[in-house]
């Protein structure tokens, strides 16, 4: 069980990063919501056959992860996590896609391909987009900034727990299964049987547990506010930021950036 | 008239199943006290505390905390009044940092950030936590944790310390260092534990719960020098008490 342990300490790693002191930290959290929605709005907007033209967007992430002073390797393997989901959805357009658009040697590309290799770029732009975004600002602002843009505070509470509720349930989880290998000494247990009562364990004692961090809030005066140290204000900064990085997703959905690059690039060696 | 005077009057809960936790509970604890709440496995020690900061509502029965009534209305000022630590630093400690942990009181009593920076700050170099303040409590020792436990509830600069349990699972060297920081505050305490060594260091006063009432209530050394009440309650002399094992001396 020693994965799902890892991955949510690993998870709680993102939240570390978001404690971090840089520019892009600094900014106010409403400014790199802003923009990240722009910035996914652009990106899923291409129709379906798109794929040079995605290239360009790649510089939003890079030049943030690196301003931020975020670890490459881990932003990577964050991303790569959700590739295989993306494969899974685009698989079959090769096969019900045969229509021809060019020859690559001696290999014919046809549009179920692109559309595929469409689909898996969009999601590393779209998923890396979000997971910069809570590395730099913190689920808990990313939260406060939706609600202070106007969503409803019932919303932004039940997506706060949820996250919260995601480590009291994964570690509750890693628990029960640790007992459980320990005494089936590598073999399989009691096999699908034993699960039954296992998942209605986890959930009872997950409840309990999650009733105990409930009340511990409560003790402490929790009463459906999350509080932030940051006090942040919307000011010239925030504007630029979100004004400029729009511009840029916006020249680059309505020009292909990659071809007008290409052709700056051939232009002048011609 | 005094705001740290916790009495609990013909307490009773029965919990949903029929299960009767406590039948019918008396005491009073005045300003500035440190009582321990004892009592084997299943006396009634944890429903107890519940009731005490209002989580957990009498069946029958009444308690005042101070000159309030444990009300619906009266539920915020009693939480801030009666500061509440957990047996499980785990379940108390859930925000990223330590700092957020710590904040997340003051916060919620509505202070402005420059003050709960300094509340923070000041707590932490109370309980010796300075140096952890961003590290995630979950990077944390069971010492430190229980620590960091007790400045998220210290914070709220509560009149009265509860604290179920505060020295389980620590080892000797840390269960030494909390009972040194516990010796220190002058708020009014009250303790449930099963580490009858240092409530006898602690507590002045012992009261002894069994099956859902107080079997006994007085000085703590007079109680542990009661072996057939002791015994009867499930319970034994501290080891500080009993004499050497080796050479049976000190009895």
């Amino acid at each position: 069980m020693r994965s799902i342990d890892g991955a949510v300490l690993d998870l709680k790693r993102l939240d570390l990063l978001a404690t971090g002191d840089s520019s892009i930290h600094r900014l106010d959290a409403r400014a790199k919501v802003l923009t990240t929605f722009v910035f996914i709005v652009s990106v899923v907007s291409f129709n379906r056959y798109e794929f040079t033209a995605l290239f360009p967007f790649f510089i939003y992430p890079v030049v943030i992860a690196s301003l931020a002073n975020l670890p490459g390797g881990y932003i990577i393997r964050k991303i790569s996590m959700v590739i295989p989901f993306a494969f899974v959805v685009g698989m079959l357009n090769p096969l019900f896609d045969r229509a021809l658009f060019f020859h690559l040697g001696p290999f014919a590309v046809t549009g179920g391909w692109i559309s595929c290799a469409s689909i898996i770029i969009r999601t590393v732009l779209t998923v890396g987009a979000a997971v910069i975004l809570v590395a730099v600002t913190g689920f808990l602002s990313v939260c406060q900034a939706l609600e202070r843009l106007g969503t409803p505070r019932t919303f932004t509470v039940q997506l706060l727990f949820l996250y919260r509720y995601i480590f009291v349930l994964t570690e509750e989880g890693a628990r029960a299964s640790r007992a459980r290998e320990l005494r089936s000494c590598g073999r399989k247990g009691l096999g699908l049987a034993s699960f039954g009562s296992l998942i209605g364990h986890l959930l009872i004692r997950t409840w309990l547990r999650a009733e105990r961090i409930h009340m511990a809030m409560l003790a402490r005066g929790f009463t459906g506010e999350f509080h932030s140290r940051q006090v942040s204000g919307f000011g010239w900064r925030e504007l630029f930021y979100v004004a400029g990085w729009s511009a840029l997703f916006v020249a680059l959905r309505l020009e292909n950036g990659a071809q007008w690059l290409g052709g700056l690039v051939t232009g002048l060696l011609s | 008239m005094s705001h740290h005077i916790v009495a609990v009057k013909h307490l009773q809960h029965v919990y949903a199943d029929g299960t009767v936790a406590l039948q019918d509970v008396n005491f009073t604890i005045h300003h500035g006290e440190s009582v321990a709440i004892i009592g084997a496995n299943g006396a009634g020690k944890s429903t107890l505390l519940l009731h005490l900061n209002g989580y957990l509502i009498p069946t029958a029965g009444e308690i005042r905390i101070g000159d309030f009534p444990l009300t619906k209305k009266t539920l915020p000022e009693i939480r801030r009044t009666v500061g509440m630590v957990f047996q499980d630093p785990d379940d108390q400690l859930f925000m990223p940092t330590v700092f957020d942990d710590v904040a997340f009181g003051p916060f919620n009593l509505g202070l402005p950030v420059d003050e709960v920076k300094q509340r923070v700050r000041d707590v932490l170099e109370q309980v010796g936590a300075a140096h952890l303040q961003e590290k995630p409590p979950y990077h944390l020792s069971g010492g430190e944790k229980k620590r960091v436990a007790i400045a998220t509830v210290l914070s709220m600069s509560p009149d009265i310390l509860v604290m179920d349990e505060p020295t389980s699972g620590l080892d000797p060297f840390a269960r030494r260092q909390l009972i040194g920081l516990l010796k220190d505050f002058q708020h009014t305490r009250i303790f449930t534990s099963h580490d009858l060594d240092m409530v006898l260091e602690l507590c002045q006063r012992t009261i002894i719960l069994h099956q859902g009432v107080v079997k006994a209530d007085g000085p703590t050394r007079e109680i542990f020098g009661n072996e057939a009440l002791l015994a009867e309650c499930r319970l034994e002399k501290p080891l500080s008490m009993q004499g050497c094992p080796v050479c049976g001396k000190g009895k």
